[in-house]
């Protein structure tokens, strides 16, 4: 089951760009070893955390995309724990979210679709039914 | 305190005017919703009519990284703020409020406000 996961870090601001990329492929590395495939890296850049952080004022954002089954995350945080320079981190799956995301999105553009077909059919409709009554009515009469 | 002042000469009249009235007297003081500055002597029920913010714009997904949206609904000591005073609506609210708890745990939002000085 591949399932899609984000997986957010903070890594100490006072590294060294080059620091922050070996670190960035040490944690790829990981995670394809441990059966996920990256979708997507995104440096969020430094910013002010709202709380203190190992003494640490502000940090350097990384948001990974993974897709990859529950034990690959697992795998992941595990090293991710131990890894000196990340000291914080947060998984959230995505992919139930963006599921639900997809249905209400068809949902929407399907009612906008249909809006001008449903208000011909229904005029249809409505003609239809007045037809039959007023042919009714003057036999009855 | 303005608007008390002001208010108060009109309310006792309203009360006198108000007790032959079939309806079952004025509702209390911190009746519906609890209205800006106090009651203003009329029995409105739905002050404000407060709408949910996420069902007007249609915003679906209350991501955890956007702070800046959840800001709006986190007061100065960093709690979140209640459903009858931000006006959203229960579901709305149930995954802000995830939402709010997960910005925590990455440091986007405060936990409290005494921890930055």
């Amino acid at each position: 089951m591949q399932r899609t996961y984000e997986l957010m870090f903070i890594v100490r601001p006072d590294l060294a760009d080059e620091d922050v990329d070996k670190v960035i492929s040490t944690i790829e590395a990981q995670v394809t070893s441990a059966g996920g495939t990256l979708k997507n890296v995104e440096r969020m850049g430094k910013r002010r955390l709202a709380y203190l952080v190992r003494n640490f004022a502000d940090g350097l954002y990384i948001l990974f995309t993974i897709e990859g089954p529950g034990s690959a995350i697992s795998e992941v945080e595990r090293r991710l724990r131990v890894t000196e320079p990340v000291i914080k981190f947060i998984t959230v799956r995505v992919d139930q979210e963006q599921k639900r995301l997809g249905k209400v999105k068809a949902i929407r553009d399907s009612r906008r679709r249909g809006q001008g077909t449903h208000a011909q059919a229904a005029a249809a409709e409505a003609a239809q039914t007045a037809e039959p009554p007023a042919e009714q009515a003057p036999a009855q009469a | 305190m303005a608007d008390e002042t002001v208010q108060q000469p009109q309310a006792p009249a309203a009360s006198e005017g108000g007790s032959p009235r079939p309806q079952g007297g004025r509702p209390p003081r911190s009746g519906p919703g609890g209205g800006p500055g106090g009651p203003r002597g009329e029995r409105k029920y739905f002050r404000r009519k407060k709408v949910c913010k996420f069902c007007t714009e249609k915003i679906d997904a209350i991501d955890y990284k956007d702070y800046r949206l959840l800001g709006q609904f986190v007061a100065e000591s960093g709690r979140i703020v209640p459903r009858r005073l931000s006006g959203v609506c229960t579901p709305h609210q149930r995954r802000l409020s995830r939402a709010i708890k997960q910005a925590r745990n990455i440091a986007l939002l405060p936990f409290g406000s005494g921890s930055r000085p």
